[in-house]
C-alpha cells in the first residue's frame, strides 16, 4: 500500500521534488483521506436520512373517517349519499377534504361503503332514484343499486371501501382507486 | 489523492491508465499544478498552530452551506409557514433536530473562530507590510458573517427571533435622516411582517453569500499574493526563514482542528439540540428580547444611550471604531511584528475586548432585577414547553375555508362536493385541467345569470362537459350562494 501510494504521489499533485521526505509525506496524506472519509462518512449520514425523510417515514397510519350513525343507516332501502371528511398529510401541512360515499346494504343486509368515484374516469357519480340505478353522467356509465356494473364503458364495479363500527358509528377509510382497470387496485 | 487511492485497489495495468488519465486531465485542466500549487504554498518558519484560524473558517463556512442548502429543502420564508416548517424539521424530520443545530452552533462557532483570528493576525502583527488590502477584504467579511448572523436569527419566525430582530432593525431608526427610510427598506414596510421575513431570507441565503465567496476569493488571493507572514520574528515583506509547504504538516494540523470543531459541535448538537420558542406573537407585550450570545454585548452597550446623545453612541462612536480597524494598517505603518515592541496598538486592540466586560454586565443585570429574572425564565419555560408538544401540523382545506361562516353558502358546498362538480372545477372550485376555475365568478355573474347558467349551460360549455344541473330549488340557491361566497 505504501509503494503503491507513494508512486501515486510521484505522478500527481502531493510531492514536489524539493520538499519534505516522501514516506512521511505519504503517511500524513494516507492520514488526511482516513480522517476526511471519516468525518465526511459521520456527517453525510444525518444529511442522508434528513433528505430521505419523505420516503422513508412510516405515514401507513390509515385514518378513518366518521360517516353516521348505524341506528340511523339501519332504516335505509335505497343508496345515500353522504360526505365524509378526509385528512391527508402532506408534508407539514394538514390538508382537510370532503368526499361523497354511498351507504347502502348489500344482498346480505349488512351497511356497506361505496366509492362515489366512477371507475371509468373519474367522475362523481350520481344516483338516481327514479331509474333506481347509479348512472355515470360523464359517458353513461350504469350500476345497480349494489354498485355492481350492468352497462357503460366502466371496466369494472364501484368500488367498496374498508368499513368498521366503533360505539355505534360506522367509519370508512377513503380510498382513492386506479380507474380503467378491471381490477380495483388503491393508489396513495 | 484520488489518483492515489484508485491505485491501492487496481493493479499494475490499472495505474498506468490512472497515470494517463491524470496526464491526460492536466493537459486540458491545468487542475493538478494548479492543486500543487495550493498545497505547496511556503510558510516561512515552518508550520504552526496558530494558523489554523483561517481554515477552519473556511471549513466552517462550507459546512453552513451544506446544511443551510438542506435545511432549506424543507423551510418556507413566510410568515405563515416559516415556524410550522422549522418546527416540522425539528420534531419530525429524522436527523432534523441534528443538522438544524448544526447550523445554529456552528454560526456561533464562526463567530468565535473569527476572534481568534482577527486576534491572531493582530497579535502577529501579520497585516504589517504590503497586506492593506488583505486586511480590508478580512473586515468586509467580519462583517459579512456578522450580517448572516442578524438575518438567519429571525429565519425560525419563534418569539425571541422576532423580538430580537425587532430590536435590532430599530437601531436602524436612530441614524439621522436616512434612519427611518433604512429601517422600513431592510423591514419592507413600518412593521415587522412577512415581508421583513422573506427580505432576510434573500439576503441570508442569497445576497450576503454571494458577497461572501466573492470577498473569500479576494481575501485568499491576496494572502498568497502577499504570501504567509511566518512567526513574529519574521520581515513581513522579506521573511528571511527557511519555509516549510503547507501540504502536508499544515494541512494535518488544519484538519486536526476542523476535525476538533466538528466533534464538538457535533456532541453539542447531539446532547443539547437547539430550541425552538412558540411562533412569534406581535401582540405579546411583556416578550424581553435577548439577542444571540455574541450580540448581547452590543445590546448592553447599547442599553447605556438615550434621547438626544444616542446618535453618538449608536452611529458616531461604532463608526470611528470600525474606521479604526478597518484603516489600522494605514496607521501602523512600521513593520515591527513583535507584540512587546508596539504596546501602543495592543494595548489599543485590547480595549476592544472591553465588550466581554458589557456582556458580563448585561447577565449580571438580567439576574439582579427579579421582574426581568422571572420573566426571562418563563420564556425560558415556555420554549421548553413548546419543544415537548408533539409536531401540529397546519391545517388547510375545506373546513378552514370561508364558506363555513354562511350557513347557505356551507350547504352550497357540500352540493357542489356531493354533485361532483369538483371532480372537472376543482376542490374549492379552483380548477382543473377539465374545466375552468370558478373563483370570483360571483362577481362575473349575478346570481340570477348564475342559476340559470346553471340549469341551461350554453352550448359551449355543453360541449365541454358541463351537464344541466338538476335539483331542488332550495339547493340551487345554496349551490349559487356557494359559487358567490368564492372569491
Amino acid at each position: 500500500m505504501h509503494r503503491d501510494q507513494q508512486r501515486a504521489n510521484d505522478q500527481s499533485i502531493c510531492s514536489p521534488p524539493d520538499a519534505g521526505s516522501p514516506p512521511r509525506r505519504s503517511f500524513l496524506g494516507g492520514l488526511l483521506a482516513a480522517g476526511t472519509a471519516g468525518v465526511g462518512a459521520l456527517l453525510i449520514i444525518p444529511v442522508i436520512r434528513f433528505v430521505l425523510h419523505p420516503v422513508l417515514a412510516t405515514t401507513t397510519e390509515k385514518s378513518w373517517s366518521e360517516v353516521g350513525k348505524v341506528d340511523e343507516l339501519q332504516s335505509i332501502t335505497v343508496p345515500v349519499q353522504k360526505l365524509v371528511q378526509i385528512e391527508q398529510l402532506d408534508g407539514w401541512r394538514r390538508t382537510v377534504s370532503q368526499k361523497p360515499v354511498y351507504v347502502l346494504k348489500n344482498s346480505a343486509g349488512q351497511l356497506a361503503v361505496l366509492s362515489a368515484v366512477c371507475t371509468h374516469l373519474g367522475c362523481t357519480v350520481p344516483w338516481i332514484d327514479k331509474q333506481n340505478k347509479f348512472v355515470c353522467p360523464c359517458h353513461q356509465a350504469v350500476f345497480n343499486p349494489e354498485g355492481r356494473l350492468i352497462g357503460g364503458p366502466a371496466p369494472r364495479s364501484m368500488d367498496v371501501l374498508p368499513t368498521k363500527v366503533e360505539q355505534g358509528v360506522l367509519k370508512v377509510q377513503y380510498q382513492f382507486f386506479r380507474q380503467l382497470t378491471p381490477k380495483k387496485e388503491a393508489v396513495a | 489523492m484520488d489518483d492515489g487511492r484508485a491505485s491501492n485497489r487496481g493493479t499494475e495495468s490499472d495505474e498506468s491508465i490512472v497515470a494517463r488519465l491524470v496526464h491526460w486531465n492536466e493537459a486540458r485542466t491545468g487542475l493538478n499544478s494548479l492543486l500543487r500549487h495550493a498545497l505547496d504554498e511556503p510558510i516561512p518558519g515552518g508550520a504552526r498552530l496558530a494558523y489554523v484560524f483561517g481554515s477552519a473558517l473556511l471549513f466552517l463556512f462550507l459546512s453552513q452551506i451544506v446544511t443551510g442548502v438542506f435545511l432549506a429543502m424543507y423551510y418556507v420564508p413566510s410568515a405563515d409557514h416559516a415556524h410550522t416548517t422549522v418546527s416540522y424539521i425539528t420534531k419530525e424530520v429524522s436527523g432534523g433536530s441534528f443538522l438544524r443545530s448544526i447550523h445554529s452552533y456552528g454560526s456561533s462557532a464562526i463567530v468565535i473562530v473569527l476572534l481568534l483570528h482577527v486576534i491572531q493576525t493582530f497579535m502577529y502583527g501579520s497585516y504589517k507590510g504590503r497586506r492593506e488590502l488583505l486586511w480590508i477584504v478580512g473586515c468586509i467579511l467580519f462583517a459579512l458573517m456578522l450580517g448572516m448572523a442578524f438575518t438567519g436569527y429571525l429565519l425560525p419566525w419563534d418569539q425571541k427571533a422576532y423580538f430580537a430582530t425587532t430590536v435590532g432593525t430599530n437601531i436602524l431608526s436612530e441614524i439621522p435622516v436616512a434612519g427611518n427610510w433604512l429601517k422600513q427598506l431592510l423591514r419592507g414596510g413600518t412593521e415587522m411582517g412577512t415581508l421583513t421575513l422573506s427580505r432576510f431570507f434573500v439576503l441570508h441565503v442569497f445576497l450576503i453569500p454571494a458577497l461572501i465567496f466573492l470577498f473569500v476569493a479576494q481575501h485568499i488571493y491576496l494572502f498568497r499574493k502577499a504570501g504567509a507572514a511566518g512567526p513574529v520574528s519574521a520581515d513581513p515583506i522579506y521573511p528571511n526563514l527557511p519555509t516549510e509547504p503547507f501540504y502536508p504538516k499544515q494541512l494535518v494540523i488544519d484538519m486536526g482542528f476542523a476535525l476538533l470543531i466538528v466533534v464538538v459541535i457535533g456532541f453539542l448538537a447531539w446532547r443539547i439540540p437547539t430550541m425552538l420558542g412558540p411562533k412569534a406573537d406581535p401582540s405579546e407585550t411583556v416578550f424581553l428580547p435577548r439577542p444571540e450570545w455574541y450580540y448581547i454585548p452590543v445590546f448592553q452597550y447599547l442599553k447605556y444611550w438615550r434621547g438626544s446623545t444616542s446618535v453618538i453612541g449608536i452611529l458616531v462612536i461604532p463608526a470611528i471604531l470600525g474606521l479604526l480597524l478597518v484603516g489600522l494598517p494605514f496607521f501602523d505603518r512600521s513593520l515591527e511584528r513583535r507584540p512587546w515592541k508596539r504596546p501602543f496598538s495592543v494595548g489599543a486592540f485590547t480595549a476592544v475586548f472591553v465588550l466581554g466586560f458589557f456582556g458580563v454586565q448585561s447577565h449580571r443585570e438580567d439576574m439582579q432585577s427579579p421582574g426581568v429574572a422571572a420573566q426571562l425564565r418563563k420564556q425560558r419555560q415556555h420554549e421548553e414547553e413548546f419543544m415537548k408538544e408533539p409536531f401540529q401540523p397546519e391545517v388547510v382545506g375545506a373546513s378552514a375555508g370561508g364558506a363555513a361562516t354562511n350557513p347557505l353558502a356551507g350547504k352550497g358546498q357540500s352540493l357542489f362536493t356531493a354533485q361532483g362538480c369538483d371532480a372537472c372545477h376543482g376542490e374549492n372550485g379552483t380548477g382543473t385541467a377539465a374545466a375552468p376555475k370558478l373563483t370570483r365568478i360571483g362577481i362575473k355573474y349575478d346570481s340570477a345569470k348564475l342559476e340559470s347558467l346553471l340549469k341551461s349551460p350554453t352550448s359551449n360549455m355543453q360541449l365541454a362537459g358541463m351537464q344541466p344541473v338538476d335539483m331542488k330549488q332550495d339547493d340551487l340557491d345554496a349551490l349559487v350562494a356557494y359559487l358567490q361566497s368564492l372569491n
